[in-house]
């Protein structure tokens, strides 16, 4: 390895690394049936005496629960919403892939596998990808049946749509609220299961700690939002499915409530956090308009279909678009891309956008825009398509800017969407922590440096649904968790812990709200650690952030008391975690010298500009290891074997 | 832009709370209305005093967490013209020197935790007792096994689209349901799916419903104007026949899940 990947003052390496991915043997096409064979069981009838923690009720978490549930095991389910139904899955627009081959148009389990190998820029496990696209279409089968309203054609069959980085239509969805029914969908067999006993729902509640006894994760400490009080809940294995750490930028299309404290504190604990650094900046978003900002509203991907992206030719041209004639429009994507046009993926089209404002050719206030024009769709399929199409997201956009996108071009820019990275997981979904599991966007597993459009239900159904509810049953059967409760000192000390922290949060009473420091972070991470990075860039980050950690933590100002609904104190506890992971963020995107999907070194990129990856040192997965905060974390190198891919240079051209 | 707030302030659930009039002279047209609030708050902390409680999560109009009464209609939708969420309300519709007054939503089933935050956990008993479909994960036929034609779909969907923000209930001048648990009884009776359990999902939903301590429906209305998803009223009219024809058909009175 080169010298460069080895170590700076920032971390050290793991001499053995103590990662196993555990994938099985066996031909790529046959490793889970024949692993799901090899799996241990648990009779249905003990099934009942194991409890499992699942924190979080998005699309992977609430999957989980309903389907552990119903398998028979005692399952606790804790989101800290006031209703399982709200977890930010449901804000997923677009659709959901999977490889059905409805269209005929040459899709298989084969491509589907193919396409998010290298659209995560092959940076990801080979043998999970090709997992996820085997379970895809099960999952819209599962969907269907439990009364999913898919968009239907007139023969009363499903239709597709498609999507970035993919030359098939497999894309199901329904509207542009595809996120919004399968959540319902799997919020409504979880409240099945709720009936039915075998889930016990905790809305309003969030995960502080994780308690491990004997090297395994037995249990949670959380914060009950409602009265403040701090509980402790013990389980036979606890699964983490708490979305992804988007909001470390402050703006970004997450929830307000989004949030990395479940995997952090996990990772405090001694789960490994896999490359953080890869973060997805979405191209398709409405624009800042001020500093009130609070955050960013996401435009489906599948305005690609039909929308067509462009800037005017001429740097500083302030006419209206309609006065821009054709021949001065750059159709930038279309030009640099002709196979794939508007419909590149998510990493190429945000940096192509930015190089374009970057050179002065941005559209609306303070250039940071480009338009997503409508006008020749309407012309060729009529309103009325495009209303049904994308209805939704038409008014959504009108509601916000104030302009009618039907008759005036869409204003867009990149926004923060998505983290690929997150907690290391074995091919099992298992943490290096044994019985912590982690599922859905909280895990680094499948997406490699990029994910593609309508990836991220598909795999937080597939890990809810399929993946966690085989796996669980091996890993209770084989490990066989002896026999704890909450009174294991382990959960004393584990709670005294949060108390303490949250005691100190509330006692500093200092001169600066959570919001300002939140906003101060996000803006650095944002300019150093965004869409472009580079080694300076990221060592200046690295100096700043621990300068504003030590001022959060004495000079901070949290209203209010523990005992009651505390929204400030919330957030307090979030920011301050979000305040170790951004170091982390760096100093992985520090390591990592090669660019590679939607991680832009700017030392490392082609001759027309596009990310230049280093496979020779890089191909392998950054699981880091906390060794507390401000010190320097340990490197443990996953390294990925690309059997059947063969490694190439992404083309969309 | 300058503002009056007359803002509801309520310490907990068995306070019986009073309004708080606050001035602002930050306000941009640009702003949601949440942001405006987020400002507000800013400025209570700065001066020591307790930011305004309430309830908000995905600010793009589809997670149903945020909801508050706006001079009398949930949502502002009277202001906006047309259905909105809060988070999807923005400033630009207001004038300068306007007073607003802000509530939470008012309901018997909702009852008050802080400020602007209620406990809508009435909602979701509504649909564990019954607003799904039984079908075990991995037991699905293909998705293409059963056609669903299209405008059955396109309506289920219409009625699937609920937020569950309760807008409806607190419209109401009966403080009724009667709207969610519509909306979810004609999603899944409109699909060859949830014909199964159609007849008993709609007893055991209305029971559930009226136990939580939502009143009847008198046909006002009035949910319909504000739902943010502009659900139809449509949808009660379809629960009713269910209901109707559940009860001709009952052969014993469903005995009552445990209530919560």
């Amino acid at each position: 390895m080169a010298s460069a990947t080895d170590k700076n003052e920032f971390f050290t390496v793991a001499a053995e690394p103590q990662v196993n991915s555990n994938i099985p043997p066996g031909p790529l096409a046959e490793k889970w049936t024949q692993h799901k064979f090899n799996m241990k069981l648990v009779n249905p009838a003990n099934r009942r005496k194991h409890t499992i923690i699942i924190v979080g009720s998005g699309l992977a978490g609430a999957s989980a629960a309903a389907t552990l549930g119903e398998q028979g095991y005692n399952v606790l389910c804790f989101c800290y919403q006031d209703s399982p139904r709200r977890a930010h899955s449901i804000a997923a627009q677009g659709g959901i892939n999977a490889a059905k081959n409805y269209r005929n148009d040459g899709d298989s389990v084969y491509r589907l596998f193919y396409d998010t190998i290298k659209g995560g820029d092959f940076r990801a496990r080979e043998a999970n990808v090709y997992r996820l696209a085997e379970i895809s279409s099960n999952i819209i089968d599962q969907c269907v049946a439990q009364g999913v309203p898919f968009a239907r054609e007139y023969g009363g069959l499903l239709d597709n749509r498609s999507f970035g980085g993919a030359q098939v239509s497999r894309t199901f969805y329904a509207r542009g609220q595809t996120g919004q029914q399968l959540l319902l969908g799997a919020y409504q067999a979880l409240s099945r299961q709720i009936d039915a006993g075998t889930v016990k729902m905790f809305p309003r509640t969030e995960m502080l700690d994780l308690v491990i006894i004997n090297g395994k994760a037995r249990g949670i400490i959380t914060r009950n939002m409602v009265t403040g009080k701090i509980e402790r809940h013990v389980g036979d294995a606890v699964v983490l499915a708490t979305g992804g750490y988007g909001n470390v930028f402050y703006l970004s299309t997450n929830a307000k409530g989004c949030n990395t404290t479940a995997i952090w504190r996990a990772h405090r604990r001694g789960a490994f956090f896999a490359n953080p650094c890869y973060t997805q900046i979405h191209p398709t978003c409405i624009p800042v308009s001020g500093d009130y900002q609070s955050k960013l509203t996401l435009m489906s991907e599948s305005l690609r279909n039909d929308g067509r992206i462009w800037v005017p030719k001429t740097p500083g041209d302030k006419r209206p678009p309609h006065q821009i004639p054709e021949d001065e429009r750059d159709y930038y994507l279309e030009r640099k891309y002709p196979s794939f046009g508007n419909l590149a993926p998510r990493d190429i089209a945000s940096r192509a956008a930015k190089e374009a404002c970057d050179a002065g050719r941005g559209v609306g206030p303070g250039g940071l825009g480009v338009y997503l024009d409508f006008s020749d769709a309407i012309k060729r399929l009529g309103r009325q398509k495009i209303e049904e199409r994308y209805g939704n997201l038409f008014e959504m956009y009108a509601h916000i800017t104030g302009e009618d996108p039907y008759v005036t071009p869409m204003r867009i820019y990149p926004a923060v969407h998505y983290t690929m990275g997150g907690l290391w997981v074995d091919y099992n979904l298992m943490s290096n922590i044994t019985g912590l599991f982690v599922a859905g966007e909280a895990n680094f597993s499948d997406h490699g440096a990029n994910r593609l459009g309508a990836s991220a239900l598909m795999q937080g159904l597939s890990d809810g649904y399929f993946v966690l509810p085989a796996t669980m049953g091996n890993y209770i059967a084989s490990e066989k968790p002896e026999k704890v409760d909450i009174n294991h000192p382990a959960f004393a000390e584990a709670e005294a812990e949060v108390v303490e922290r949250t005691k100190k949060l509330l006692s500093i009473n200092g001169n600066r709200s959570v919001d300002s420091f939140h906003r101060e972070l996000g803006k650095l991470m944002w300019d150093n650690c965004g869409m472009a990075r580079s080694d300076e860039s990221l060592r200046y980050a690295l100096s700043v952030i621990p300068k504003i950690r030590e001022e959060f933590w004495q000079n901070v100002k949290v209203p209010g008391e523990g005992e009651e609904l505390n929204q400030e104190l919330e957030k307090a506890g979030r920011v301050a975690d979000f305040l170790e992971l951004a170091e982390l963020m760096c100093i992985d995107a520090l390591h990592r010298t090669e660019s590679c999907g939607g991680h832009f070194r700017i030392e490392s990129q082609t001759e027309d500009g596009e990310a230049k990856r280093d496979d020779e040192h890089f191909t392998y997965v950054a699981a880091w290891e906390s060794t507390g905060v401000g010190k320097p974390p340990v490197l443990h190198k996953e390294p990925l074997n690309f059997e059947n891919v063969q490694l190439a240079t992404r083309s969309y051209k | 832009m300058k503002l009056t707030l007359n803002v509801w302030r309520q310490k907990g659930p068995n306070d019986s709370g009073h309004f708080e009039t606050y001035h602002t002279d930050k306000v941009l047209p640009e702003m949601s209305f949440l942001e405006m609030l987020d400002v507000v708050n800013q400025d209570l902390i700065a001066e020591g005093k307790e930011p305004i409680a309430f309830d908000h999560d995905c600010r793009e109009g589809i997670c149903g967490t945020c909801g508050m009464m706006i001079n009398g209609v949930p949502h502002g939708r009277q202001i906006a013209g047309t259905p909105t969420t809060t988070c999807q309300l923005h400033m630009r519709f207001f004038k300068d020197g306007d007073t607003i007054t802000i509530e939470p939503w008012r309901a018997k089933a909702f009852p008050v935790l802080k400020d602007l935050v209620v406990d809508r956990s009435a909602f979701d008993h509504i649909i564990q007792s019954g607003g799904y479909i039984s079908v075990p994960t991995g037991a699905a036929p293909d998705g293409n096994a059963i056609p669903v034609p299209k405008p059955k779909a396109d309506y289920a969907f219409d009625a699937a689209a609920c937020i569950g923000c309760g807008a409806c209930v607190a419209a109401c001048p009966n403080a009724s349901a009667m709207l969610f648990t519509g909306a979810k009884v004609a999603h899944l009776a409109a699909l060859p799916q949830g014909q199964a359990e159609r007849y008993d999902r709609v007893l055991r939903m209305v029971d559930t419903h009226d136990a939580e301590g939502f009143g009847g429906c008198t046909n006002f209305a009035e949910c319909e104007a504000v739902c943010p998803k502009g659900i139809s009223i449509d949808v009660i009219a379809q629960m009713n026949r269910d209901l109707f024809w559940a009860n001709l058909t009952r052969s014993q009175p469903k005995a009552k899940k445990e209530s919560h």
